[in-house]
């Protein structure tokens, strides 16, 4: 019986009981469901399979709404249990996994797969190539985020939740303080995923560098192309540092090493300077993706080319530089001294600069634009001033001796979440406003949208903005409760009002989506914004080789040019196009990464070195492999071009 | 695929240029794995416990070894590219073959240098700095592994299917690799062992 007592789960609660029945019903559902529409060939060689950026990018985007809604759940949990004074709702251990998992999950397996799905589904479109340079890897980036994200998922239904916060400290992550196997599942989860984006960080600069159209010179290239480019910069400096902290804290915690102990010379501060070596530029990596966009968007709907071209780029090439020298100050008050401490605040402090320098970019192209309020616009516009607010509390906590009194409190959460959702997330949902009709060929319901907007938007606010008083007030974070004397009662309430308002605006873009899918007008053309930039001269939805011909180049604004300087986007005659071919193997090695990790996480030796060798026999077969991709013929280009651009052109 | 007969072989056709580049970028990224790695070991290079020190327990002889092995290794694969360019294809498989042996050799001197440190004390639950020592050298000692198996497939596709601009694009990304794996020994050479042992 022992064997099996390490997959029960530690603290079981109905909740967790009730998730369990939930995620096996649905499973029961989508095997039923596929087998009645006979749908497993279609899921297999349409999506499985498929090395087509754009459907992987679909399929990155699918995922982070899942795990938006998956990372909610847990928020809206928290904030119901802080909501009133000693309330019992959770207990203090479950209190732990759901702020550990809400982090892990939003910045992870939400964040991250949403910039990789508009990376992917748009720099290939926008520099005028068919697809990215390494379909193949591309495809295998995906699944190993996917199977990631599906290791931490189960987590709290097989075994037990990791429950050492997102930033998983060290000696409290190991297994004398976290004894479930929680805390392997974030190290493998984080592991394999990791190694995901690794590649796709590799794929994408690859791709920006080599693949672009003719004409498009380095500073030719649309914004969020070169935000694309210093995120996955920044993606290969720092991924592999979390790649080492992460098996170093395997081997702490699996094969009993002294590295973050504080026994037999361990050093735990070792893993908070590993981490936030790796963490901090993370956040740039979400963050230059999500201007990028805005970027796209704010020029648009501006009916102006942006303004500041150059100082843009400049600004991001220089925060890429400072989000590697500031890892610091996320333990100011670690003891480290005054010396390091005011090194670390004033590079902290200048990233500020470079960021101001693109939002004043962002103001300048409205002045004496011709603005239309879109929903995708309207996203922008409440981006910038709530954005800016989480912006200066951060240069607040940037001065080193300030942050001895916020450090550790809600001061802080309110912070990042006023940084991250408006910087982050309003840029992916006005992203996936605006490409909506390059996916589908059909535009998401403008009143719906923009009523969204508004909720999500004051909802923000509602949510986080008390706890910059309680946190000032001196209420810590990751306490499960707390007294009335203190006096948090009415600002954790009003955030609790706040998040079941979020929940509404996320459940409305649901809403929209399915609506719009009934009953908005299909054929909406091309470029139904009136767009700029290259990915709007293809049909949409785009075709799987994107452009029938190879566009050539003369500005940023490609589509512009063509469309309103009388620019020949397409002089060459139509060609054959080679076409990489389908694969499963990317989907079988990302399922053995999956029975890797797992066995790794219980520490079940024989499936692990089986499934290691099954890793080793996928990437002996590629060598082997001979797979020269297959051509198009050109009236078959023809034909499909005409039968989606109809009269068009 | 379009060849083009002004370039060397292995950057002849678009796919192994990006192929390269590629690799480049990857080689990028294994320069921050390993540099964390002995950010990592000089961290805890003097947190050893009650365990021993590296100057208790570092050989200089067979080290010297592994090093004249794999630096010689890393000159036969230069050989081996050099035949390629050449149009050599037995010689350049031949070089091949040897270099493989040599990394064979290595990794045989490498688990003789862990069993060592083990049988005097310095294993992996020792201290930090043992855990350090022996992930960092193991680290580098699984990429000679990998290489080892990797090479076996490249040789063996080019007895299959001799020169052509697939293999010679492989080819030559495994030397990038070999090369690599040999920078990074000088620095485990010098910084762990030579720093060590004074």
């Amino acid at each position: 019986m022992e064997y099996f007592e390490r997959f029960a789960i530690p603290h079981p609660s109905p909740a967790i009981y009730a998730s369990m029945v939930a995620i096996g019903l649905t499973v029961i559902a989508i095997i039923v469901g596929l087998t009645y529409f006979k749908k497993w060939g279609y899921l297999w060689h349409e999506w499985l399979t498929t090395v087509d950026h754009k459907r992987i990018g679909i399929m990155y985007l699918i995922s982070a709404l899942l795990m938006l809604f998956r990372g909610g759940a847990d928020a809206i949990m928290m904030r119901a249990q802080m909501a009133v004074p000693d309330n019992t709702l959770l207990d203090a251990q479950h209190y732990n996994e759901i702020f550990t998992t809400h982090g892990t999950v939003m910045i992870i397996f939400m964040a991250m797969p949403f910039i990789m799905a508009f990376m992917n589904y748009i720099v290939p479109l926008q520099i005028g190539a068919r697809d990215v340079a390494f379909p193949r890897l591309n495809a295998l980036s995906f699944w190993l985020f996917f199977m990631g994200a599906m290791l931490l998922n189960i987590s709290f239904v097989i075994g037990g939740s990791p429950d050492a916060g997102w930033t998983n400290y060290f000696p409290l992550a190991n297994n004398e303080f976290s004894q479930s196997v929680g805390t392997n599942y974030y190290l493998f989860a984080l592991q394999i995923s990791g190694l995901g984006t690794l590649i796709t960080g590799i794929n994408m600069i690859v791709t920006i560098l080599k693949m672009r159209a003719p004409g498009m010179t380095l500073m030719k290239m649309p914004m969020f192309t070169w935000s694309s480019l210093v995120a996955n910069v920044i993606i290969v400096f720092a991924f592999p540092v979390l790649t080492v902290a992460l098996t170093m804290g395997t081997f702490d915690r699996l094969f009993a090493t002294n590295f973050f102990t504080t026994s037999d010379g361990g050093m735990d501060m070792l893993w908070a300077n590993f981490f936030w070596v790796w963490g901090h530029p993370e956040v740039y990596i979400l963050i230059l993706p999500a201007f990028g966009i805005y970027s796209e968007i704010i020029s648009t709907f501006s009916g102006r080319n942006l303004y500041g071209y150059k100082s843009m780029v400049g600004s991001m090439v220089i925060i890429s530089f400072l989000s590697f020298l500031v890892w610091t100050h996320h333990f100011f008050t670690m003891g480290q001294g005054a010396l390091t401490n005011s090194i670390f605040s004033i590079t902290t402090m200048a990233i500020a600069v470079p960021t101001g320098v693109k939002i004043f970019n962002w103001l300048f192209t409205l002045w004496k634009g011709k603005i239309v309020f879109t929903t995708p616009m309207l996203y922008s516009m409440l981006f910038i001033p709530t954005f800016t607010i989480g912006g200066v509390t951060g240069v607040m906590l940037g001065m080193s001796a300030a942050d001895y009194q916020y450090h550790n409190t809600m001061f802080l959460v309110a912070h990042f979440h006023m940084v991250i959702i408006p910087g982050v997330v309003f840029a992916m949902l006005a992203g996936l406003h605006y490409y909506w009709p390059k996916m589908f060929g059909f535009m998401l319901n403008e009143k719906i949208g923009k009523w969204t907007a508004w909720i999500i938007a004051m909802s923000t606010l509602l949510a986080f903005m008390p706890m910059f008083f309680s946190g000032l007030d001196g209420q810590a974070r990751r306490m499960y409760t707390y007294s009335a004397s203190t006096g948090f009662g009415l600002w954790n309430m009003l955030s609790f009002i706040g998040a079941i308002g979020l929940t509404i605006g996320f459940i409305l873009i649901v809403y929209n989506v399915i609506y719009s899918i009934r009953y908005s007008p299909r054929n909406v053309g091309s470029d139904p914004w009136d767009a700029r930039t290259l990915e709007w001269a293809t049909p949409s939805p785009v075709p799987y080789y994107n452009f029938a011909k190879v566009p050539h180049v003369i500005s940023t604004e490609a589509l512009w040019d063509a469309k309103y300087r009388q620019h020949d986007l397409f002089p060459e005659p139509y060609e054959k196009i080679h076409m990489p071919n389908n694969s499963g193997v990317p989907f079988i090695l990302g399922c053995i990464f999956f029975a890797w990790g797992f066995s790794f996480v219980f520490g079940m030796w024989i499936p692990t070195i089986l499934t290691t060798i099954g890793i080793f026999i996928c990437m002996a077969h590629r060598s082997l492999e001979k797979d020269p991709g297959h051509y198009v013929p050109v009236e078959k280009v023809k034909a499909t071009e005409s039968k989606l651009r109809g009269s068009q052109l | 695929m379009k060849i083009d007969q002004s370039l060397p072989l292995e950057y002849s056709t678009q796919q192994n240029q990006l192929n390269i580049l590629g690799f480049w970028v990857f080689i990028g990224a294994e320069i921050m794995l390993f540099g964390t790695l002995f950010a990592g070991y000089f961290v805890l290079v003097d947190r050893t416990g009650n365990g021993p020190t590296g100057a208790d327990i570092f050989e200089i002889t067979p080290v010297l070894f592994e090093t004249f092995i794999l630096l010689t290794s890393s000159f036969t694969i230069g050989l081996g590219i050099h035949a390629m360019r050449k149009g050599y294809t037995k010689a350049m498989i031949g070089f091949y073959i040897l270099t493989l042996v040599l990394g064979i050799v290595f990794i045989g001197f490498e688990v003789y240098e862990f069993m060592h440190y083990i049988h005097v004390g310095a294993g992996l639950q020792t201290s930090a700095f043992t855990a350090a020592l022996l992930t960092t050298l193991g680290t580098h000692g699984a990429h000679v592994t990998f290489g080892v198996f990797w090479g076996m497939f490249i040789v063996y596709q080019l007895i299959q299917r001799g020169l052509t601009p697939e293999t010679a694009n492989k080819s030559f990304i495994f030397s990038l690799y070999w090369h690599f794996l040999d920078v990074v020994w000088i620095f485990i050479f010098s910084f762990i062992y030579l720093k060590g042992m004074v």
